[in-house]
């Protein structure tokens, strides 16, 4: 314990690096997310084309590929250096925003029709009929698989390690080296990745009661802190 | 109440030539879904504030007509005017091509629709379903729609509603408010898609009040698929019975009613009855 | 252009070896997914050492693979291969995820089904074996094959305990010869040829089984 305790203000140092990337990398996938997975609704072939080229490419390459060739293939390509962190941020941003473009799209295709063609009976745009009823009732089908692919997107980002940035793994394997204590080196790291987890989780909990509120779908537990605990519906499955 | 014209009785299955002072008109109209036909080269036109019921059994194609109107379908062949513009298809040239989109945008202003299954939008308030689209689509002021809103939730008698959430709302409250959504729009033709279908007994005469007071104190053009025949009889000027895509007997609501010629009318509204409507 | 052709097609040989070594760990690991997370989805329906699995198992589930391959590797005795290491530790890993997929499917079996072994007084292993798991297991399928395809993926990270599969081949080759756009890419191929199908068939399998 005593061990943890003297080299906590290092690993919250590697934890912050880590929580910096993540929230980098959930950024760069939802805003591809939502790109994607709207022009994959679309009703021109274009569109949807090349929505399905970008995820069943991105979807189909691993993050650690995509890393390996943004930090090292990319600047003898291009002569253009991208920093670690960016590497790292932009591969599983790419990746996971793949997958979330796949969730986008199935969630905007689960809005019933009937929503659909009341916004054409009150002569909305296309941009209206998204922004107004589409994606605020999508919005709400999508937050428990967007909960679990941050979590993907957050136990991914620990590649950097292998790239030479500094976040929780590579701290865990810096003390492991340092002192040879390999049980609480890493017990130290897996501990904090999980505790990050657990507050997204929380994280996500809160949005999606409040997606549901909006909805008018109260939740009948009666709410509060506590009901948070809880999960609101077994969770089937996970974000892959 | 603009007058309902001297169209009312004849053959009106048969071709007549469009004439001017027509707000909707059906210039032999068909529509296939797959190798089946719901409307079989049909003709019908519609005067301005003319309040017009179609009845008959289900799949008899009124209901297509309704949402072809609202553009939620496309004509398999013939043309629809709607205040003389061609509906779908538009004017390049003297040819007529399919319409595009923000051709149907500018066409659709006029037109309202309320649906059997009332599709509030269940992601905002009563206000917000009711002040949206005027806001966003039509430009209206924040202010000017609220008040437009105010005014019609008290028209349909809900005005303590304003700030719940559409399924805190019993049925027939939520269809007035879809009436009252629709209405927002300021349409010049309303579209009624079986409005009362989808709601409890003891629930549709409140909706079918809220409509009467809309016939009575406005001038907008009304066509109404439903299986209320006391309503039909009250509200409209003419009725049309479809059968298999085709109208089998036009005429206005005593006529129908009181007396069909058609045999196929009088089964369907013998069954409509025995069905305690 | 800068593409060496004739490098890479002469070193496909050794990249093609490395795909071997990802498919392998793969399927091995795949392997253990499916028993283990069988296993775990089982034990849940046990009152306190279910519920402790779980905590174990959202512990695995929450935490990197990446972190977890490198600390059994420094725990295990140096007489155990890397390889042996990867494929465990990935098989452990995503057995967290099959079980969830098997208790979702294991839910999914009507209330009925464990009424009426009971009444026919059927031994757990009967009733698991003949009546519950048959149900369960049909209708997860396409959730399952979604978990090989994602561990797939996953494979290249066993280069962090010095396993030369498809990426680490490519690393080693690349760095001799100075090719490393060359590598790379060709290694974002190899993965799009196998992953790519691979979803198509997913696909449909989730047709014929989501039409049950």
């Amino acid at each position: 314990m005593e061990f943890l305790i003297e080299r906590l203000p290092l690993y919250l140092e590697g934890a912050w690096v880590t929580v910096q990337l993540t929230a980098g990398g959930i950024a760069l996938a939802f805003v591809l997310a939502m790109f994607f997975g709207i022009l994959g609704t679309r009703s021109g072939r274009f569109p949807r084309a090349v929505s399905t080229v970008y995820v069943e490419v991105f979807r189909g390459i691993a993050a650690l590929v995509i890393m390996f060739w943004m930090a090292y293939a990319l600047p003898i390509a291009t002569g253009f250096q991208l920093e670690g962190r960016f590497a790292a941020i932009l591969a599983v941003g790419l990746n996971l925003g793949a997958y979330g473009a796949e969730v986008v799209r199935g969630a905007i295709n689960a809005v019933p029709r009937a929503q659909v063609e009341a916004t054409v009976a009150l002569n909305m745009s296309w941009s209206q009929r998204m922004r107004l009823v589409v994606l605020p009732q999508a919005w709400a089908q999508m937050l428990p698989t967007f909960g679990n692919l941050s979590i993907e997107l957050m136990k991914a980002t620990a590649v950097v390690y292998l790239i030479g940035v500094a976040d929780l793994t590579a701290v865990a394997q810096q003390m492991r080296q340092g002192t040879g204590e390999t049980v609480l080196a890493f017990m130290g790291a897996l501990v904090l990745y999980y505790l990050i987890a657990q507050v997204m989780i929380l994280g996500i909990r809160l949005l999606e009661r409040r997606a549901n509120r909006r909805l008018g779908r109260i939740p009948s537990d009666g709410g509060g802190l506590l009901g948070l605990l809880r999960p609101p519906t077994p969770a089937a499955g996970g974000g892959k | 109440m603009p007058p309902s014209d001297n169209r009312a009785a004849p053959a009106a299955a048969d071709t007549d030539t469009p004439d001017t002072g027509s707000l909707i008109v059906f210039d032999q109209v068909v529509k296939r879904f797959g190798d089946l036909t719901v409307l079989d080269h049909l003709d019908f036109s519609v005067a301005p504030g003319e309040r017009v019921t179609l009845i008959g059994p289900s799949g008899s194609g009124k209901t297509t007509i309704l949402r072809l109107l609202m553009t939620l379908e496309k004509v398999t062949e013939g043309t629809i005017l709607v205040g003389g513009e061609p509906f779908s298809h538009m004017r390049r040239g003297d040819r007529l091509v399919p319409a595009s989109e923000s051709y149907l945008r500018a066409r659709r202003k006029t037109i309202g629709m309320v649906f059997q299954q009332f599709n509030l939008f269940p992601n905002m308030t009563v206000r917000k379903n009711l002040t949206e689209a005027p806001v966003h689509v039509l430009g209206l002021g924040k202010e000017e729609a609220n008040a437009r809103a105010e005014e019609l939730l008290d028209l349909v008698g809900l005005s303590d509603k304003i700030d719940a959430h559409p399924t805190q709302l019993s049925g027939g409250q939520q269809q007035r408010v879809a009436i009252a959504r629709a209405l927002a729009m300021r349409p010049e033709i309303l579209l009624l898609d079986e409005v009362t279908s989808a709601l409890d007994p003891e629930l549709v005469a409140g909706v079918l009040d809220v409509l009467r007071t809309v016939a009575e104190t406005t001038d907008i053009t009304m066509l109404c698929v439903t299986h209320e025949m006391g309503f039909a009889r009250d509200v409209s000027n003419r009725v049309l019975m479809f059968d298999q895509g085709r109208i089998a007997e036009a005429g206005a609501p005593e006529e129908i009613f009181g007396d069909p010629k058609e045999e196929r009318t009088k089964a369907f509204l013998r069954s409509v009855l025995d069905n305690g409507y | 252009m800068f593409w060496d052709f004739q490098w890479t097609w002469e070193v496909m040989p050794d990249l093609l070896q490395g795909l071997k070594v990802t498919v392998q760990a793969t399927l091995l690991g795949y392997l253990i997914a499916l028993v283990l997370g069988l296993g775990v989805a089982m034990l849940r329906r046990v009152p306190v050492l279910g519920t402790l699995v779980h905590a174990v198992m959202e512990f695995i589930r929450t935490t990197p693979l990446l972190v977890q391959l490198v600390f059994v590797f420094a725990l295990v005795p140096s007489t155990v291969t890397a390889l042996t290491v990867g494929i465990v530790v990935l098989g452990v890993h995503y057995s967290a995820y099959t079980a969830e997929v098997y208790r979702s499917g294991i839910e999914g079996v009507a209330k009925g089904q464990w009424e009426a072994a009971r009444a026919l007084s059927l031994p757990a292993y009967r009733t698991w074996g003949a009546v519950v798991l048959p149900q369960a297991i049909r209708k997860v399928i396409p959730a399952l094959g979604n978990y090989l395809i994602a561990m797939f993926k996953d494979t290249p990270l066993l280069l962090a305990i010095t396993v030369t599969e498809l990426l680490a081949m490519a690393q080693r080759v690349g760095n001799d010869e100075f090719r490393i756009v060359e590598a790379y890419t060709v290694v974002g191929f190899l993965f799009l040829l196998v992953s790519i199908p691979s979803a198509f068939i997913i696909r449909r399998l989730e047709r014929r089984y989501a039409a049950v």
